[in-house]
């Protein structure tokens, strides 16, 4: 049997409110301490106590952190999913299970290895009864750590985290994981290929989620106001706001610089954070689906009236209630122009989790740069799941407050100034905040039809003119939006374009392809909406661009292809959402799908010129996948 | 501040400095009549007559007939004309921009015991520092004569038949979600009104003012609860009110006689006097105040006056323990982490 090395997955199979994420998260962590990359992705229901629940962790040589489809080792603690956990092991894995669940085996072709885990907590007589549950799940930990050699001084020190130093419950648990090693040593022969050994690759990066990420780079951004309600998956942000600010913007007079409000609804969180940002405080709200709906007529107000507010929308999938603990990028098409009539956003699209805070900050920038609501669209995914990333950086610029006019400014125009009117002609026009005790600061504002000084109008050339500078303003912010990431491969015939958490996946299958297939494709993340002028300069480069996102009816894409009608024929669409993170293989199955070999000539030489001046962020992955598989014929994932 | 008249201001100046036009806003666009532009008449009297600055306060509204009257206000004050039923979080959240503000919001019976209810109710709970008032006529005028939530049963209207809702009660509804100020008055009384809004205006935290504005044109009919010939006939005034400024500015005479009248202190030093008319009627009584809400509803009486308040409650800007200097006035430095702070983040990031 080879040795599969550093390059596997481990899925655990529970029940919702067992206690298992201690377990899950120490052999996350410990497996990062080895220098080993890895994530973890959280497969949970909507459901407090008692619905099966899986936590998956992906150890990957080559860096891949997007969601694996094969289950290579599975540990089955939850009864109710046993037979579904067993048949879900790839062939050739392994297979844990807790033997007080009296289910039938009907695997051959896998590892089969059974743990007394009752019996083992049951010895240890330091282990409260109401305890055992809880502490049983460290017994699949240390089991886990003899088979696969994961290192117990790093599971030591994941504990030592977890519980903060605190030495009782970092001592009842590591004795269970200890119980269940000398266990294993003792009863258990190794009969499957896997292995983690020690690496180099995780030193000096972090291990984070994409909401506390986006809830620490809007405290540097200088957040003064945050009005939210509770929604999955986006309140661990708001609640990491109130876990953080006090530590960041501590004061020696114990005073606060910010104000962090629970709203009795979005309604409520949207209208707070607009009277906030209209009022000169850097507010912002975060959301997902259902709550991003209500939320609608106010971030129409917000655009019209020309009010800077940030929303973090932390997508899931819809529509309706849809399926709240289950990812999606399937708000794109909604937010882009959020609101009736004419209207536009700025929406910002980040990638990974040093994204999330760095778009955190940059956020307000955009937004008071523009006087408007700037959507930041996250995901589940990248919200709520342990991600490696490189270290947060201390934001690169100043805040950029916008055109602002205090007293002493006022003074100088000697009342030449109004609300709404466009002195620099770039659109943006220059505002004042309430408090400002000059005589000619105040204005009236409304979501009313209004004229240059905010007066009120329902003149209809006033009314056009107006609209016409508020698109001015969206075109001057493609200068001033993030620019597109991208990655290029020498010699690529193809390209593939999408937006956030899918980069780790789409690199993954921009290996295999070229492995398995030949097609070298290049890539492009783009990281804002309105598309900066590099994408114009991408879109035309190629006779195929495969458009990866996980909705169903492929949002970029449409969007693509309405800003670009020349490039029509070559944007195709590989779109997919079912809930679950993207993994490699639907990517590359549904680019494989769509692939022409006879148009996929080399990319226009134009192209070569002009990909200098691109920004490469990273280069792409060098090697490819581990295994071999075959290329589908359908173009979307097949049913687990 | 070029504005501000200094040496050789004309008399009718107030010791803000200001006249009287310095508190107007535009011409008003309502009906001839409307009892909306009676009350903006008297908020532009009391804010004269309290000295206010006019950049101190902040003026709201949602969407109605009730909601365009700020304009027509205060033209020195921002403002912020909203969405129907959303004044309150609007003001809610503007109204931390600057902790030394106070907002007044305008609002009507639709925008706020309709589409509004749950801001309304929240707005309260919160002790947002703002006079809420309810222009109240039991009808949707701009979209031409509907029963608004606070019209009572049994109207009817040349469209809409008779209404077969029992009407809600907007003081009622402020008693129960625990508002600290809660008067009730009608447009046809302009004296009541001035010192209910001075009283309403020196109270810290929310002062609801529901004032019965009859509408002119869909609602006037003499038997109808929201008319002046109703008003007139069946207000009931729990007591005559006089607001006394605090006492290092003027004092306005005080004629009452000791037992008929009630001090109310408010938390600038201010004083709201309460002359009885019949029983000793006790406005810091929650209790008290919903069974005379509760009484004025059984026998038809428009009872008037400040029905509840409290003095007790810290107002919403103050359970956030907020730095002195106004956050909108905050610098990078104020706001920013500092750069070592970057590392102790990446520290705790496992």
């Amino acid at each position: 049997m080879n040795k599969v090395v550093n390059d596997f997955s481990i899925t655990v199979g529970t029940k919702n409110g067992s206690g298992s994420s201690t377990a899950n998260n120490t052999i996350l962590r410990a497996i990062f301490k080895m220098g080993i990359p890895v994530s973890g992705k959280n497969l949970f229901p909507s459901n407090i106590q008692g619905l099966p629940t899986w936590y998956t962790i992906r150890a990957s040589k080559d860096g891949y952190l997007g969601r694996r489809e094969d289950q290579d080792i599975v540990i089955a603690i939850n009864p109710d999913s046993f037979a579904r956990d067993l048949a879900s092991v790839a062939p050739g894995g392994a297979f844990f299970y807790a033997d007080d669940i009296k289910q039938p085996i009907t695997r051959a072709d896998i590892a089969i290895y059974p743990m007394p885990v009752k019996e083992i907590v049951k010895k240890d007589p330091n282990v409260p009864s109401d305890f055992r549950d809880l502490v049983g799940n460290m017994v699949y930990v240390g089991v886990l750590a003899q088979l696969i050699d994961i290192d117990m001084e790093k599971i030591t020190a994941a504990l030592n985290f977890h519980f903060k130093g605190k030495q009782k419950p970092i001592d009842m648990n590591l004795n269970a994981v200890k119980a269940g090693y000398e266990w294993a040593k003792a009863n258990l022969e190794k009969k499957d290929p896997f292995f983690l050994e020690h690496m180099d690759k995780t030193d000096g990066m972090i291990m984070a989620d994409g909401n506390t990420a986006a809830a620490l780079g809007s405290i540097f951004g200088g957040t003064q106001f945050v009005a939210w309600y509770p929604i999955t998956p986006a309140t661990s942000l708001a609640e990491a706001m109130n876990d953080y600010f006090p530590m960041l913007r501590p004061r020696e007079d114990g005073k606060h610089t910010y104000a962090v409000v629970q709203a009795e609804d979005e309604l409520a969180a949207i209208g707070m954070t607009v009277g906030a940002g209209w009022s000169g405080l850097r507010a912002m709200t975060s959301t997902s689906g259902p709550g991003l709906s209500l939320m609608t007529e106010f971030a129409g107000l917000a655009y019209y009236a020309e009010v800077p507010i940030v929303v973090w929308d932390i997508q899931r999938i819809g529509p309706s209630t849809g399926l709240p603990t289950r990812t999606s990028q399937a708000d794109l098409s909604f937010t882009i122009g959020m609101g009736h009539g004419d209207s536009d956003s700025i929406v910002l699209l980040p990638g990974d989790i040093n994204e999330c805070f760095e778009f955190g900050w940059k956020a307000f920038d955009v937004a008071e740069r523009f006087q408007t609501p700037v959507f930041v669209l996250s995901d589940l995914d990248m919200g709520m799941n342990q991600w490696m990333s490189k270290p947060f950086e201390y934001p690169a610029t100043p805040m950029d407050r916008g055109k602002v006019l205090w007293e002493k400014d006022l003074e100088e125009l000697k009342g030449n100034w109004g609300r709404y009117l466009d002195k620099d002609s770039d659109g943006v026009t220059y505002r004042t905040f309430p408090g400002n005790k000059h005589p000619l600061s105040s204005y009236f504002t409304r979501g009313t039809g209004h004229d240059e000084y905010a007066k009120y109008t329902e003149d209809a050339n006033t009314f056009h003119r107006n609209m016409e500078r508020l698109k001015n303003k969206f075109e001057t912010a493609k200068q001033y939006v993030p620019k597109p990431v991208t990655h290029l491969t020498k010699g690529s015939n193809v390209a593939i374009m999408a937006y956030g958490s899918t980069e780790s996946a789409i690199n993954e299958a921009r290996a295999q392809l070229e492995k398995e297939h030949g097609i070298k494709a290049d890539f492009m993340r783009v990281r804002a909406v309105p598309f900066s002028p590099e994408v114009d300069e991408f879109v035309k480069k190629y006779d195929q661009i495969f458009v990866v996102e996980m909705n169903r009816d492929g949002q970029l894409h449409q969007l693509l292809s309405l800003a670009y009608p020349i490039a029509v024929s070559s944007l195709k669409s590989v779109a997919f959402g079912d809930g679950m993170p993207a993994s490699a293989k639907w990517i590359r199955e549904g680019i494989l799908a769509q692939y022409t070999a006879s148009s996929a000539k080399l990319a226009k030489p134009a192209k070569k010129a002009v990909a200098k001046k691109l920004p490469v962020k990273k280069a792409a992955p060098k090697k490819p996948a581990a295994k071999k598989t075959k290329a589908a014929k359908s173009g979307k994932k097949g049913a687990k | 501040m070029s504005a501000l008249p200094m040496a050789g201001a004309p008399a009718n100046v107030n010791l803000a400095g200001l006249t009287k036009n310095d508190y107007r806003g535009n011409p008003t666009t309502l009906c001839q009549g409307c009892g909306h532009n009676s009350i903006s008449n008297q908020i532009i009297s009391a804010m004269y007559e309290m000295n206010v600055l006019p950049e101190n306060v902040i003026k709201f509204s949602g969407i109605g007939c009730s909601s365009k009257s700020p304009t027509y206000f205060m033209n020195r004050s921002f403002g912020f004309n909203s969405l129907h039923g959303r004044m309150p979080s609007i003001a809610t959240g503007a109204l931390f921009g600057d902790h030394t503000l106070k907002g007044i919001g305008v609002s009507g019976d639709g925008d706020t015991a309709s589409i509004g209810m749950g801001q309304f109710k929240h707005v309260m709970r919160r002790n947002v520092n703002m006079v809420y008032i309810i222009e109240n006529n039991g009808v949707y005028g701009l979209t031409k004569g509907q029963f608004s939530a606070t019209a009572e049963k049994g109207l009817a209207l040349k469209k809409q038949g008779t209404n077969p809702y029992m009407p809600v009660d907007i003081c009622m509804e402020a008693v129960i979600s625990n508002a600290t100020f809660v008067a009730r008055s009608f447009a046809g009384n302009p004296k009541q009104v001035k010192e209910l809004l001075k009283a309403a205006f020196a109270h810290k935290g929310i002062a609801v003012l529901d004032i019965i504005s009859p509408c002119v044109t869909f609602n006037n009919q003499d038997n109808a609860y929201h008319s002046y010939a109703w008003g007139k006939d069946h207000e009931e005034p729990l007591h005559d009110i006089t607001y006394i400024a605090p006492r290092n500015e003027i004092m306005l005479e005080r004629e009452m006689n000791e037992g008929e009248i009630r001090e109310v202190a408010m938390h600038d030093g201010s004083v709201v006097i309460l002359k009885n008319l019949e029983k000793g009627y006790d406005p810091t009584n929650r209790f008290e105040a919903l069974r005379a809400l509760e009484e004025a509803q059984r026998n038809n009486w428009l009872a008037t006056g400040l029905i509840y308040i409290t003095e007790d409650k810290e107002a919403l800007v103050d359970t956030y323990n907020l730095v002195d200097t106004p956050l909108n006035r905050l610098t990078d430095a104020d706001l920013r982490p500092a750069p070592e702070m970057i590392n102790k983040i990446n520290a705790l990031m496992f």
